[in-house]
């Protein structure tokens, strides 16, 4: 690795941090604000007496579940039909019923999960008004609920917590729409097309016809990458020179990943006012991304077993990055694939500026293990914290159990039916993906999307339903849309997607009601460094051991097999 | 219910609005005022009409060409169904390529750089590219295929590595990436050597 690589990786790391804590500060004063603006003075005029009232935690559960079953049912209509629509200059016919399904569900989920390539299949229509808007809003339900957990968490005595439709008003209009403007600007400027013109057909040098996929691309995927969604507007996504030109290109993109996930955690500090507390969690999910990062950066350094074999050049010099670099572009090199690659996992982006399928089995089992977290490494918009709040519930009732005393958090009790929902947050998920990997890994059906045979099918496998639970969307993209796996990961999605978020409602809702507990000297203190400690210790013994065996089977074999 | 159902469609329609058409709109009116080039996809003109995409790689055969990285899309460098090869890092298949590869370098190149072995290869000629567009090669590949460039088009092997430098993007302010030789725009300044 030539010393321009870390460079790299460290200035990203303090940009990141430099943004990200006052961004934090605004949100949390965009969802505490009291009085109203006039737009949403209007929508409560249109909404009918009491629509801007505050909601209790199953009344705002509802209004999620429903506002999303019907742009589901929207999205997929719309896929169905979109030969026989209009914005469709390249005459691309309607989307068949399982890839249809799958891709609703998965932009509804904020997953963006894509068994399809997108400048192939999908109308400008289909990629403007029914994925980009999802970009936005399912983004902005994720970014909702979070608000609304939150304010259940900072609470006393209190019934509701808050307004959905409020909530997500303000998600969209005051963070998501003005950071996306301004990553559009930035990446139309460094290359990435913008225009409803279609394809362009070139006539090469050497005199063939090349035609060349165009679009509203910059302001899909700048909304992409801030909205944690993922779904490319080409194939290849943030590999493709056309959606990442350059360096720069790559290092806002990647920046907008991590952007909104890690200003939440400073906007959870300031709204409970529980500054130090936030600080921590910041921490830990730092250490674990900076963990993910080294391992994948060195392993994609070393190279695949095939390239090392192979005798051609793969060190670093000034004149290559050299390393494992199938399925890698050029001007990204080992350093920035492999930080990306880290970083859309730790958060539930997803999008990729390379291919994962080529990675080395350690570079591999990176991701893996990150979205195995259940996005608690940062995490997607919104849902990641959510994610975080579960194990720091679990850390909290360990630590009691160790001193014999009540668990409390930000002077609350932690009582059984708090810890049943920190339970179920946790832990539903990593168990539906072993179970579902199981289901595709023991059935002919399943097998079919295989792509790569042996060992590293069955990681392909893994990390198809690992990253559908957990509402990624990156692959190993080897892995193919049959019917049979569009269906099942719809069901994946589906409930990666909305058993966390209830829980976390149910949570905040339990949370609302209790009535402050004062400190004492036995209180256990979550704003010191052995709250970090624990608190990783908690992830890695949940998460950590559950993905062992499983790890055990895919990445860990492959690697032994070919040292 | 009904009233979260009519709200909810309520709030559908006015974000599509917004979001599905105003939105991009928007950004495809100023990117076409103020970055007009970028906005059509950076496309380079020869001859009065188009020749190819700066970030678009395209197909070179020709000797007296730099030529692209492989390509994992049907056809190769197709530049409207991108696609990576997934081969696993211990594929057989891929350990096949790399070698099949490997060889047709050293056909090519080894006449004009005595003494090319295999280990004088960059990996990224060897490799398809993620996007199978990448339109940069290291310049470690390009200064391996200087030689013949030169050779074949009775040049001094100075001037095609001046125009490989003029061609290399450096990292973005300095830091940001890998620098890489845009192959398009370097066998183009190829090419007007000889018009003028």
């Amino acid at each position: 690795m030539q010393p321009e690589g870390i460079g790299q990786i460290l200035l990203f790391v303090v940009v990141l941090l430099v943004l990200a804590y006052p961004l934090g500060r605004y949100m949390a004063r965009v969802y505490s604000r009291e009085g109203d603006d006039v737009i949403e003075r209007g929508m409560w005029r249109l909404f009918g007496r009491g629509s801007g009232t505050e909601q209790d935690w199953k009344g705002y559960a509802k209004t999620v579940l429903i506002f999303s079953l019907l742009f589901f049912g929207l999205l997929y209509a719309m896929l169905r039909l979109q030969g026989h629509l209009f914005f469709n200059p390249d005459h691309l016919p309607g989307v068949t019923w399982p890839i249809a399904l799958n891709t609703a569900v998965s932009f509804v989920t904020n997953t963006n999960w894509q068994y399809y390539g997108g400048e192939s299949t999908m109308s400008y229509l289909s990629q403007m008004s029914g994925l980009a808007v999802q970009n936005f809003v399912s983004a902005a339900v994720g970014m909702a609920v979070l608000a609304a957990v939150v304010r259940g968490i900072s609470r006393r005595s209190s019934g509701t917590i808050g307004n959905f439709w409020r909530d997500l008003y303000r998600s969209l209009v005051y963070i998501m729409l003005p950071l996306s403007v301004i990553v559009a600007i930035i990446l139309i400027w460094q290359g990435v097309p913008e225009t409803f013109n279609g394809h362009v057909t070139a006539l090469t040098l050497q005199g063939a016809h090349q035609s060349i996929a165009r679009g509203p691309v910059a302001s899909q995927i700048a909304i992409k990458q801030l909205g944690t969604n993922g779904g490319g507007f080409y194939n290849s996504n943030s590999a493709v020179p056309l959606e990442n030109p350059t360096g720069l290109s790559n290092f806002v993109e990647n920046l907008a990943i991590l952007l909104i996930p890690a200003a939440q955690v400073f906007m959870f500090g300031h709204m409970v006012k529980a500054r130090r507390h936030a600080w921590m969690i910041y921490t830990a999910m730092f250490a674990m991304m900076a963990i993910g990062i080294g391992v994948a950066v060195t392993a994609e350094q070393h190279g695949s077993a095939v390239l090392r074999q192979s005798g051609v050049n793969i060190a670093a010099t000034s004149t290559q990055s050299g390393g494992n670099m199938s399925d890698k572009e050029v001007r990204f090199g080992i350093a920035d694939t492999a930080l990306w690659a880290a970083t859309t996992t730790d958060t539930s982006n997803g999008s990729v500026n390379g291919g994962l399928d080529a990675f080395t089995p350690a570079g591999g089992a990176v991701p893996i293990v990150n979205m195995f977290t259940g996005e608690a490494i940062y995490g997607g918009v919104g849902t990641g914290l959510i994610g975080m709040f579960f194990y720091i519930v679990i850390a909290v009732f360990v630590a009691g159990l160790m001193v014999g005393r009540t668990p409390e958090w930000l002077g609350r009790k932690i009582q059984a039916r708090e810890i049943k929902l920190a339970a179920l947050g946790a832990l539903f998920v990593p168990t539906m993906i072993l179970v579902l990997t199981a289901v595709a890994i023991g059935t002919k059906v399943g097998q079919a999307s295989i792509f790569n045979p042996g060992v590293h099918g069955f990681s392909e496998t893994l990390y198809a339903y690992d990253s559908q639970a957990n509402n990624n969307g990156s692959a190993f993209a080897g892995y193919g849309g049959t019917s049979f796996s569009s269906a099942l990961g719809a069901v994946d999605m589906t409930f990666g997607r909305f058993i966390p978020m209830l829980a976390g409602l149910a949570l905040a809702g339990s949370l609302a009601k209790k009535r402050t507990v004062p400190a004492s000297a036995g209180t256990f203190r979550t704003d010191g460094p052995t709250f970090v400690v624990l608190l990783i210790g908690v992830i890695v013994l949940t998460a950590g051991l559950m993905i062992l065996p499983a790890l055990t089977l895919g990445p860990i074999a492959e690697g032994l097999m070919h040292l | 219910m009904t009233r979260t159902i009519v709200r909810s469609v309520l709030v559908i329609v006015a974000s599509t609005l917004a979001f599905g058409f105003a939105y991009p709109a928007v950004m495809v009116a100023f990117a076409g005022a103020a970055f007009p080039s970028q906005a059509q996809g950076s496309l380079l003109n020869h001859d009065g009409h188009v020749v190819g995409s700066r970030l678009a790689a395209q197909d070179f055969t020709g000797p007296q060409y730099f030529h692209e990285r492989p390509s994992a899309t049907t056809p190769a460098y197709n530049a409207a169904a991108t696609t990576f090869a997934n081969y696993g890092p211990t594929s057989q298949v891929l350990a096949q390529q790399i070698h099949q590869r490997a060889e047709a370098i050293l056909k090519l190149e080894g006449p004009y750089n005595p003494g090319l072995t295999i280990a004088g290869i960059p990996v990224d000629a060897v490799t398809t590219s993620g996007s199978g567009i990448d339109p940069d090669i290291s310049p470690a590949y390009a200064q391996l295929q200087a030689r013949r460039v030169a050779a074949v088009r009775h040049l001094p092997l100075a001037t095609v590595e001046r125009l490989i430098s003029e061609n290399t993007t450096g990292r973005s302010l300095g830091v940001l990436g890998e620098p890489g030789v845009n192959v398009l725009e370097l066998n183009l300044a190829l090419d007007n050597l000889g018009d003028k």
